[in-house]
């Protein structure tokens, strides 16, 4: 029997909700299938299993609000017996009382009335519920809907999701400023072979197979991590752990306001089309909010590109526990002076906030520096 | 196809999206990614999608000729002539 628990799906992460199960007892399950969906401040994400096994009791039940660690399910491997009726297994821990006052994500509610009021835009928060123990029912949510459109609201409520994912921002980046001494260094980047290179290559594609120039540099990113792995790492335990894949977090701005940061997995062994795709399929999904647990836990880097919105240099914050972020800013065609002669070029400039209890400048500076190698060869990458 | 015709098939893509945006707020001269927070990836879905619309492809190169509304509508007029 093993135990399968809330995960923890991400740095900020102390509890979840439990949305919907997809699987029933009895059903078998392979390593990486998706069995729910778990709401956290953030996101809902679809959570997968880390074993192969048959699903023998559910724990949680929809709507429930439990700590991370705390035991959501019982996976048993193929030929165990089933357990004696009666003995399940107790949660690892109590959900913790509800603090005053109540953040939306404690608001008892059913899932039905949880989708409607998504749907809606309405807060919880605000809803009083007829349901047993106070539950929030489906119909309270559309009688708070039809009284919202009768009586405006003097001023618009701050939609859940967008208050979640900023306390969950906040709580990361909090940990991360207090925990980790940020070094940065920067380096500028001659592109105009990479530049001219995805030029030719988009002009043989069609306009739906076309490549984004950030491909190129997610693809640099992940062969100079190659070269210097003590950037692809996490450090827990006062411990540098090198990772042996490399999984490229990809900050991904939402429309709604705030960020994830999914993975993109093994960027190092994709091609240039097979990481098209992946980061579109990812997009789409981050804007869906239909993440896998996976993608938000198995970042082992992280990359923000901000040059679509006119920024020149990003100094970022790095997302424990990895040790490294790496920061994209504007192409900005420059005067550059090479072999004696002065052009102008696109330059890019880019960023390295490194952990400086795990790695120091001196590493920092070799993978800037490998990285301006790679997109110094771009038909290589 | 006519102006009125290709701005309202821009329009009705724009607000797939960026579907919080204000289209009618937009001024015309203005630089559309600016003005609806697009990015370059929603800019490649726009394009792919005038391209499944309109059946038009529009070059990368031609990008820069497009960043306003009355720019990309001049732009389309000419090509769908």
């Amino acid at each position: 029997m093993a135990e399968f628990r809330m995960p923890s799906l991400g740095a900020d992460m102390e509890e979840g909700t439990l949305i919907e199960w997809s699987v029933k007892p009895g059903d078998r399950v392979k390593r990486g299938d998706i069995v729910g969906v778990v709401r956290t401040e953030k996101a809902d994400i679809e959570v997968e299993v880390y074993r192969d096994g048959i699903i023998d009791q559910l724990i949680a039940k929809p709507g429930e609000t439990l700590p991370v660690g705390a035991v959501i399910a019982v996976i048993r491997e193929e030929g165990e017996e089933v357990p004696a009726l009666g003995a399940p297994t107790p949660p690892a821990a109590a959900p913790p009382p509800a603090p005053t006052p109540v953040p939306a994500a404690h608001v008892r509610a059913s899932p039905l009335a949880r989708r409607v009021a998504q749907k809606v835009g309405i807060d919880l928060a605000g809803v009083t519920g007829t349901g047993p123990h106070g539950e929030i029912t489906e119909l309270d949510v559309q009688k708070a809907a039809e009284t919202l459109k009768k009586a405006p609201a003097e001023k618009p409520a701050v939609p859940e999701f967008r208050a979640g994912i900023r306390r969950a921002i906040a709580a990361a980046m909090a940990r991360s400023n207090r925990e980790i001494p940020h070094y940065y260094l920067e380096t500028k980047i001659d592109l105009q072979h990479a530049l001219k290179f995805l030029e030719a290559e988009n002009q043989k594609r069609s306009v739906r197979d076309r490549l984004l120039s950030v491909i190129l540099l997610i693809k640099a990113v992940a062969r100079a991590l190659r070269d210097v792995p003590e950037l692809n790492a996490y450090w827990i335990d006062d411990q540098l752990q090198p990772k042996e894949a490399v999984h490229v977090g990809f900050a991904i701005s939402l429309r709604e306001g705030g960020l994830v940061v999914p993975a993109i997995m093994d960027a190092d062994r994709k091609n240039l089309d097979e990481l098209m795709q992946a980061l579109r399929d990812l997009i789409t999904r981050a804007r869906a909010g239909r993440l896998r647990s996976s993608e938000i836990t198995d970042g082992t880097v992280t990359i923000t590109n901000l040059g679509d919105l006119g920024v020149e240099t990003v100094h970022g914050v790095i997302y424990p526990p990895q040790v490294a972020l790496i920061g994209f800013g504007k192409v900005i065609e420059s005067p550059w002076a090479e072999n004696g002669m002065l052009g102008i070029r696109p330059v890019l400039s880019a960023t390295l906030a490194g952990d400086h209890r795990a790695t120091d400048g001196h590493r920092g500076a070799q993978f800037l520096t490998a990285l301006n190698q790679h997109l110094q060869e771009p038909e290589k990458l | 196809m006519s102006e009125p015709e290709i701005k309202a098939a821009v329009y009705k893509i724009l607000r797939k999206i960026a579907p919080e945006a204000e289209l009618d707020q937009v001024r015309p001269e203005e630089n559309l990614r600016e003005a609806l927070d697009i990015d370059s990836f929603d800019f490649l879905n726009f394009m792919i999608a005038l391209h499944e619309q309109l059946n038009v492809e529009i070059p990368e190169s031609d990008y820069r000729k497009l960043s306003s509304l009355s720019e990309l509508t001049r732009y389309l007029s000419v090509r769908l002539k």
